[in-house]
């Protein structure tokens, strides 16, 4: 599904030095894979989902997605931000359909297909009520929403969940496996969390900071349906140390 | 309901009570009427010259609404032009910077002489004291969209008037709209110091055909008038504001947003 080969991202800032944002990233991610990044701020776990959207070019190296190099965004991806950026003028269904207005479709032929989205996002009553009365979670599930209503193959996820309370948090994270199994996807997932990445994924991808590179990438042998109380098994903590002892260790080189 | 009402008579009784205060210190004191006139001399003389200060009050309303109109025709478009143009914003801000710096007091006799005395140069008057924070307010707005979304409609390959008309305008609705607030106000002296320059109509010039022969009663009450209009414009675009973006005034009140 994704193929990223060698690639290295460099911005190059009008005042002041380069910043080496990702350097000779090499992945590959299979269809309907759920696949995590992990690393701490400043990683290029952010840079690495553009690269994949299509919406920064790579400096060096190649992005591609179903075999064609992504050379511009494309319309076969869905993205869920930190904050759900809904827009407050608009219903919960009207966020919904956003994207297919976008996209230059008909929001009238998509209105079956959004209802049933809003509905398995647990959020069934709600279409007409506004993003200001909802809390967080909610407004984050219709993010979800929006971004699946067009049926892309590919789900770009960056940090989700990160503004949410810790028990919402566990909470959104089954729910998306709950609607992951219904409408299978292919899911790039950044995140800060460890225990949050080893309980969604099917691989860990970990990345060490300036310039962000792959420092391993784990296969998460956890049976699914994955449940919370998975964190007392014993394979979930000793993964849970290997990210994080990769996360902590010194780099390889000194920094410049 | 209860701090609806205190919202209310609370500013009102402010107000009468100060008037009262006025009344009275005036009476006791014995202060000369031709220099601040009493509350209740300027009520008589407002409705015995009610006719006239209709017309003139309408020929400052006129002037007024124009350069407000104006402002907003010519502040909004180059709002837009300073936020997706880079080199535009370079070359037009500080110009905008400095046609802001120039007291309006100063050019308006200019302006008259180009102009001339009619109702034309206050309206450019006025315009040029408004259009400033509709230009300010409205790019800060434009400039505020969350980036987010803008990589999202990129992402849906979206075209940047679809973005603009779907995401950027409304989202920079409150920040237009609080430029409008403040030019609405600035517009009103904007005409009236066009009058006081030169012109023989509105209240600008009530108020100055007034004080040059002792009509202190006639000049407060065109003042209160001044007032009245700038009160009632403001009220008048805060109410387009509510039926605009419901979704910005609404959330300001809303107590707490709906559990999980």
């Amino acid at each position: 599904m994704i193929e990223l080969e060698r690639v290295s991202k460099v911005f190059r800032p009008r005042r002041g030095e380069p910043i080496r944002a990702l350097e000779d990233v090499s992945l590959a991610v299979k269809d309907n894979e759920f696949v995590s990044l992990v690393g701490p701020s400043g990683c290029g776990k952010s840079t690495l989902l553009k690269l994949v959207a299509g919406l920064v070019p790579a400096s060096s190296g190649t992005v591609r997605v179903r075999g064609q190099e992504v050379r511009e965004p494309y319309p076969d991806a869905g993205f869920v931000f930190q904050s759900a950026v809904l827009l407050p003028w608009r219903t919960v269904l009207d966020n919904v359909l956003f994207s297919i207005e976008m996209l230059g479709r008909s929001a009238r032929d998509h209105h079956e297909r959004a209802r049933a989205l809003i509905e398995l996002a647990g959020l069934g009553g709600f279409e007409q009520k506004y993003p200001a009365e909802l809390s967080g979670g909610m407004q984050q599930r219709v993010a979800i929403c929006r971004a699946l209503v067009h049926d892309p193959s590919l789900l770009l996820m960056d940090e989700p969940f990160g503004a949410l309370d810790a028990l919402t948090r566990e909470e959104m994270s089954l729910e998306l496996l709950r609607i992951w199994d219904e409408r299978r996807k292919t899911i790039l997932f950044v995140t800060h969390s460890i225990p949050e990445a080893i309980l969604l994924s099917d691989r860990v991808v970990v990345m060490t900071p300036r310039p962000g590179r792959l420092a391993r990438v784990l296969d998460i042998e956890l049976p699914r349906p994955r449940r919370v109380d998975m964190e007392f098994d014993e394979r979930f903590k000793t993964y849970s140390e290997a990210i994080r002892s990769l996360i902590t260790a010194r780099p390889a080189r000194a920094p410049r | 309901m209860r701090e609806r009402l205190s919202g209310t008579l609370l500013p009102v009784g402010v107000l009468v009570g100060t008037l009262v205060v006025w009344e009275l210190v005036w009476r006791v004191f014995d202060v000369p009427r031709f220099v601040v006139p009493l509350p209740s001399g300027i009520l008589v003389e407002t409705w015995h010259w009610r006719g006239y200060l209709l017309y003139h009050s309408w020929v400052t309303l006129y002037e007024t609404l124009g350069g407000f109109a104006l402002s907003i025709a010519v502040g909004t478009p180059i709002a837009v032009m300073l936020v997706y143009s880079a080199t535009l914003k370079r070359a037009l801000y500080p110009l905008l910077v400095v046609t802001q710096a120039i007291p309006k007091v100063a050019i308006a006799p200019v302006l008259l002489l180009l102009l001339g005395a009619g109702e034309g140069s206050k309206i450019v008057i006025a315009f040029l004291v408004a259009f400033f924070p509709i230009v300010v307010d409205t790019a800060t707005g434009l400039a505020a969209t969350p980036p987010e979304l803008l990589d999202l409609s990129r992402s849906y390959r979206a075209s940047a008037a679809k973005t603009f008309v779907k995401v950027r305008f409304p989202m920079a609705l409150p920040f237009f709209f609080s430029g409008l607030k403040v030019a609405v106000t600035l517009a009103v002296i904007g005409a009236v110091v066009g009058e006081f320059v030169g012109s023989d109509k509105g209240l600008g010039y009530v108020i100055v055909s007034a004080t040059s022969y002792w009509r202190s009663n006639l000049a407060f009450a065109a003042m209160l008038l001044l007032a009245a209009m700038a009160v009632g414009l403001f009220a008048l675009v805060e109410l387009c504001e509510r039926l605009v973006c419901p979704w910005y005034t609404a959330g300001r009140e809303r107590p707490e947003p709906a559990g999980e």
